[in-house]
Order: C-alpha cells, then sequence, then structure tokens
C-alpha cells in the first residue's frame, strides 16, 4: 500500500488556512511515522501505547484551542479538528486519549475551575506529565447521565465521595479523573487524584473494540478529597453536557480519519486485486461501493469544516454538533463495513486496518451520545418536542 | 553562531509524476509539494547547532510565491528568519546556485547547510557550486558533524565506508540521512511561525549553462507472467530467463 495522500474530491483543501494545512502534514507524518508501525501489536494485545504521549505533548495536540499561558497552542477548533481527524485515521483508541485529555479533562479545568487548579493541572497535562479521566457514565446511568447516583457530602475541610463509574476511557491510567457527583442533589464537577485513599480504578477488560485504549471503573469508597479539588464553576447537568459538546466535536472530524483511512485501502485494494481477469475495480458493483464511500467522506468533511468555522465564531448550536457527530460516525461504520466487504478475505486481515476501524467505530457510535440519542437531540431541535421519554 | 540552511520546494515523493504537454516541465495539477527530505535535515541540524550553541538560523529558498510554504514550515519547526529569492523561471543548477550565491555572500554566515540533492531534479549539484562560488570548503553527503573551537569535523559516506575529515569555519556542508531526524513542526511552532517575517528579494536573471530538452518516463513495466507453480517450471523459466530476458 502506498502512503495516504488524502481524500479532497471536492478541493476542500482551498477552503484551509496555511496552518490548519500545516497542522494536518505534522499530525499526518506523525501517525505514518510513528503510529501505524505499532498499532497493530497494541491492538491485539489490548493495551495503550503510553510511549505516545510526551511525543503528542511535545507536538501540542493536548489542549490545543487553551491559552498559550497554559503552555497550550492557541489554535482554532478547525485546527483543533484537524488534529482529531488525522489522530483517527491512525486509530480511535489515540484519538479517544487525545479527546478525553483536552476535551474532557482540559477543557472541563479551563472552564469550571479556580485560577489554581487551571495553574496546577493545566500546563502539566499540556505537556503529557499528567493524564486525564472523566467520569460521567454509571453502571445504571448511561444515556441519561442526569440520573446519577454518585454523591458527594460535605465534611469538614473537603468532601466525601461514595459511588461508581463505568466505561471510563484512561481511568486506570489517570494521574486526575473528573468526576461528576451530586452534591445535595446538584451535579458538580470534583478533581480526585490518583492514590487517594477510598478511590480506585480497575481496569476493564474483554473489549472487541477500541482495544488500544483504556477503559475503566472508577470506584469511591469513603473517598475524602480536600475542599479546593471541586470545581467551583461547575453546576447541573449542562456543565458536563458543555464538554461533551466540545469532544463530540473532535468526534465528528475523527470520523472522517477512519474513514478516509478505510476508502483509501480498500481503492488501492481494489485497482490492485485482479479477478476474471479484470480488476475488481472495473466491476460496476465495486464502483458504486467506492463512489459511495467518496460520496459520504466529501459530505462530511464539508460538514465538519462548516461546523468548525461555526464554533470559531462562537455561533455552533450543541444541536448541530449532534447532527455532525451523528451523521459522519454511522457513514464511517457504514464505509468501514464496505471497505471490509471489498477486500474479501483479507478485510479480516490486521495486515489492513478497515477491521479494527470497523470494530473500533461500534464504541464510537455508541459513546458520548449513543446514534439514538443523537437523533432525538437533533429531533427536539427541529420539532420543539422532547421525546427522551 | 549565524546558520543558514538553502531549501527546496518539491514534488511529494510519494506523488505521482506526470509530463506535461512540452515535454521539459512536469505536470503540477494535483501534485502536493513538500520541502525537499534532505533540506529538512539541514534545517534541523541548523536547529540542533543553534540549540547547542546559541545564534539565529536563516532558511532560504529560490523560486516562487508556492516556496513560502517550504519556508513558513521551516519557520515552524524553529527558524528565525525565512529569505524567499524570488524568480519564477526555470534554472539550471548553476543558475540556483549563483542566486544562492550572491544572497549568501551579504549573510555571511558560520556554516551553510544544503540537502545533499534536491529530490526532484536530483542534480546534486548546487551545495558544492555555492562553495565553490563564496570560495569556502564543503564536505558534501554528511552523516555526522561535531562543532569545537571554530572547526568542524564532519563524516561523510564513501562506497563501503567513511570518511572523516576536519575544516575550518566558515564551511558548507551537504546532508545525508542519517545526519539527524528532523522534528515535527509542533503547534505552538506553526502558531509562532506566524509572526516570523518572510523576506522576499529579488534576483538577477543569469542566463543557462544547460538546457534542458527533454524529460522522459521511465519505460511501462510489462505485466508478470506466472508459468507454473512447481519444479516443472523451472526449464521453461531457465530458457525465457536466458532467451527474452537475457539475464542469463
Ligand atoms: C470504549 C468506551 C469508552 C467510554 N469512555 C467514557 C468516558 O471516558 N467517560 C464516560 O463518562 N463514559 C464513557 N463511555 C460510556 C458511554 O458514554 C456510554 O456507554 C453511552 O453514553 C451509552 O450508555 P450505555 O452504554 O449505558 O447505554 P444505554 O444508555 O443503556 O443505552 C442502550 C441502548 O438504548 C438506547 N436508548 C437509551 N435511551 C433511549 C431513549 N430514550 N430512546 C431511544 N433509545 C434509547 C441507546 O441509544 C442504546 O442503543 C465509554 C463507552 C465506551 C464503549
Amino acid at each position: 500500500m502506498s502512503r495516504f495522500q488524502g481524500v479532497d474530491y471536492f478541493c476542500i483543501d482551498e477552503l484551509l488556512s496555511e496552518d490548519e494545512l500545516l497542522v494536518r502534514k505534522t499530525v499526518r507524518d506523525y501517525v505514518d511515522q510513528k503510529v501505524l508501525p505499532i498499532i497493530e501489536k497494541h491492538y491485539e494485545e489490548g493495551t495503550f501505547p503510553l510511549h505516545l504521549v510526551p511525543q503528542m505533548a511535545e507536538l501540542g495536540l493536548f489542549g490545543s484551542t487553551l491559552p498559550a499561558k497554559y503552555g497550550c497552542a492557541e489554535m482554532n477548533n478547525v485546527a483543533y479538528g484537524i488534529v482529531m481527524q488525522e489522530l483517527e485515521r491512525g486509530d480511535s483508541g489515540i484519538r479517544s486519549f487525545a479527546s478525553v485529555q483536552s476535551a474532557l479533562v482540559m477543557y472541563p479545568i479551563f472552564t469550571f475551575g479556580s485560577q489554581k487548579q487551571k495553574d496546577h493541572w493545566l500546563p502539566k497535562l499540556a505537556a503529557g506529565l499528567a493524564v486525564g479521566c472523566f467520569g460521567l457514565t454509571e453502571p445504571d446511568y448511561g444515556s441519561n447521565p442526569g440520573g446519577l447516583i454518585t454523591r458527594a457530602e460535605k465534611r469538614s475541610g473537603g468532601y466525601l465521595l461514595n459511588g461508581a463509574k463505568m466505561w471510563i476511557t484512561n481511568g486506570s491510567i489517570a494521574d486526575v479523573a473528573v468526576v461528576w457527583a451530586k452534591l445535595d442533589g446538584e451535579i458538580r464537577g470534583f478533581l480526585i487524584e490518583k492514590g487517594t485513599k477510598g478511590f480506585s480504578a480497575p481496569e476493564m477488560k474483554g473489549k472487541h473494540s477500541l482495544r488500544a485504549s483504556v477503559t475503566s471503573e472508577l470506584v469511591f469508597q469513603d473517598c475524602l478529597i480536600p475542599e479546593e479539588n471541586i470545581l467551583p464553576e461547575s453546576g447541573g447537568l449542562k456543565s458536563p453536557l458543555k464538554c461533551l459538546s466540545q469532544a463530540r466535536y473532535g468526534i465528528a472530524w475523527g470520523a472522517v480519519g477512519s474513514s478516509m483511512a478505510c476508502y483509501d485501502v480498500a481503492l488501492q485494494y481494489a485497482k490492485s486485486r485482479i479477478q476474471f481477469d479484470k480488476p475488481i475495480a472495473s466491476f460496476q458493483l465495486t464502483q458504486e461501493k467506492l463512489v459511495q464511500m467518496v460520496t459520504e467522506i466529501t459530505k462530511a468533511q464539508l460538514l465538519c469544516l462548516q461546523l468548525g468555522r461555526l464554533k470559531d465564531q462562537g455561533k455552533e448550536k450543541f444541536a448541530q454538533i449532534s447532527l455532525a457527530k451523528r451523521n459522519n460516525v454511522h457513514e464511517a461504520l457504514g464505509i468501514a463495513r464496505t471497505a471490509r466487504e471489498i477486500l474479501g478475505a483479507n478485510g479480516i486481515l490486521n495486515e489492513y486496518p478497515v477491521m479494527r476501524h470497523a470494530a473500533n467505530l461500534e464504541s464510537v457510535k455508541t459513546y458520548e451520545g449513543t446514534h439514538e440519542m443523537h437523533t432525538l437531540i437533533v429531533g427536539e431541535d427541529i420539532t420543539g418536542i422532547a421525546a427522551f421519554a | 553562531m549565524k546558520l543558514a540552511a538553502c531549501i527546496n520546494h518539491v514534488p511529494d515523493t510519494a506523488a505521482k509524476i506526470n509530463i506535461a504537454a512540452d515535454g521539459k516541465t512536469i505536470d503540477k495539477s494535483g501534485v502536493t509539494y513538500v520541502i525537499s527530505p534532505y533540506d529538512e535535515i539541514a534545517v534541523e541540524e541548523c536547529l540542533r547547532l543553534k540549540e547547542k550553541n546559541g545564534g539565529d538560523v536563516t532558511v532560504i529558498s529560490l523560486g516562487g510565491d508556492a516556496h513560502k510554504e517550504t519556508l513558513r514550515k521551516a519557520l515552524a519547526m524553529g527558524a528565525d528568519k525565512a529569505v524567499l529569492l524570488r524568480d519564477d523561471s526555470v534554472r539550471d543548477s548553476s543558475g540556483v546556485a549563483r542566486a544562492l550565491a550572491d544572497y549568501l555572500k551579504e549573510l555571511s554566515p558560520d556554516i551553510v547547510f544544503f540537502g545533499k540533492q534536491s529530490v526532484d531534479y536530483d542534480d546534486g549539484a548546487v551545495g558544492v557550486m555555492v562553495a565553490e562560488m563564496l570560495g569556502l570548503p564543503s564536505v558534501s553527503v554528511v552523516v555526522k558533524l561535531d562543532i569545537a573551537d571554530g572547526k568542524a569535523t564532519a563524516e561523510r559516506e564513501i562506497e563501503g565506508g567513511r570518511e572523516v575529515l576536519e575544516t575550518s569555519l566558515p564551511a558548507v556542508f551537504t546532508t545525508q540521512k542519517g545526519l539527524n531526524e528532523p522534528r515535527y513542526p509542533s503547534l505552538k511552532g506553526i502558531m509562532g511561525a506566524k509572526s516570523k517575517p518572510i523576506e522576499e528579494r529579488p534576483t538577477s536573471p543569469v542566463t543557462a549553462k544547460i538546457e534542458l530538452l527533454l524529460m522522459q518516463k521511465p519505460p511501462a513495466k510489462p505485466a508478470g507472467r506466472i508459468i507454473g507453480t512447481d519444479v516443472s517450471a523451472v526449464p521453461e523459466l531457465v530458457r525465457l530467463l536466458h532467451e527474452e530476458a537475457k539475464v542469463i
């Protein structure tokens, strides 16, 4: 397979600035040289390649939209999206790490944290010297996080936490967990440091998807944290939902990355695989598949770019983010499955990335709000009628 | 220490190249351009020397507006200043060397780096020509370099081994793979590069010493042929290698 050259059927590159293109080149080259050669092994072994963290930090991939004074690149949202796209062309697990660190840990500390919390954590998280995780989902509260039952109680000099979180990306490798718990019935954010008494984060095993990513439970048993560890500006379900909007925006871009990876492989394969004395790309049925792929990629690219430009002007609506995440991940999954078909038996081998992407995208379709929940969010937005319950 | 790297903007090595209708230039449509990979090593070496010994790094490219993209990348990697020697014509190597030498004479850096060759035309001539024009010592195809006490010790690759050479400064070096691993421009570097200047300079025209007559693609390879799958095919294979391919 020859080196990935990008997919740009509608000259969308012309809509990107010189810096945005340079960011893409940096991350694309990085993924080619440092991620792709090792990812299949980690996927197979079910391990996250931790050694990439300092490298990604050096490139400035964590919290890249946050201010330079915290050691961040202070780039726009389109550049952030491009980073997510290129990382996910490598693997959804690598993108998930960067999403969580940036959108679900650095963003809430920046948005809801005290100055002291920002000064302490943001430079460390940007430099990859600390890893973070985001604990919202619980065993009994997934799509309905508002019902969560992890609770915090005021004690002298701090808060006492009890409860459990599940499906938490980076949980077991995190130095700090942003945890959402109810304090007097209101959802608030708390920072829990690794090693705090009463806090443990066992890894969840047995995943068939997102295998190159750590997923964990977070367990709190009379876990006492200092008073200064509450995120002072957080309050209500809208606080974690604001974080999720950031992350979902990145996922909409990320899905384009895995789509491009699968399409690129399928196109090259179809042109070189001979059956009935002809390349399989010469059969109309195969062409229709490839055309459908490039069409959906092009649509997804335009959705992301316009969403990013709106976000840079502060004009995006959360339902637009839902529409983009919903569409792009759904189409990415379709593209991965079609690529698998085009590759025939080879499609199931780890010599090609398509089965890994297809399996990963099953998680991506569920986390950060399931496909169905995003349907209901957009549905409510356009009809004015909530259909959640 | 004043350091300089001369860098070229060339088609990506993975790009599919077609020859334009005039038969003398390449068809640029759909071709992505990058900094020539050996020139990237030249920039990296400047940055490492600066990090060790202090100083500043100037990157220079001869060409049209498109070359600014490559200069911008070098600035994002960490170069301090970029100079575009504006020229939209097509020059032979000596014409390129002339323009670079004229500018470098004025800049008078302690060390000038070039890639050992630019991966578009692969002449491999510009670096050493510039050294000659400036009357400076040069070492080409360098894989290791140490600078100490105003002197440079350079190792270069020769057939089957290595040569170790010493030279006074200022000097010119052309870089080979292995000298270093170029860094990626970081996001912070890319943002920082926005405020760094790209100075534009006019160049004087030169008369070409060499004229390019024709570019040709290598002949298309015929499709492979399977003449058998077991030992019984060997005699036929030997016959074809002998009579058709004429290799044995
Ligand atoms: C690999 C991985 C990593 C994750 N990382 C994190 C993390 O870092 N932090 C975190 O907090 N969470 C994380 N999650 C959890 C994820 O966000 C949840 O799995 C997700 O919100 C769905 O919750 P659930 O799995 O409990 O499904 P449920 O909510 O039980 O949903 C099951 C099915 O019912 C459907 N459904 C539910 N309600 C409705 C309704 N009203 N109408 C129609 N259909 C409905 C859903 O769409 C889904 O199809 C991760 C999950 C995975 C798989």
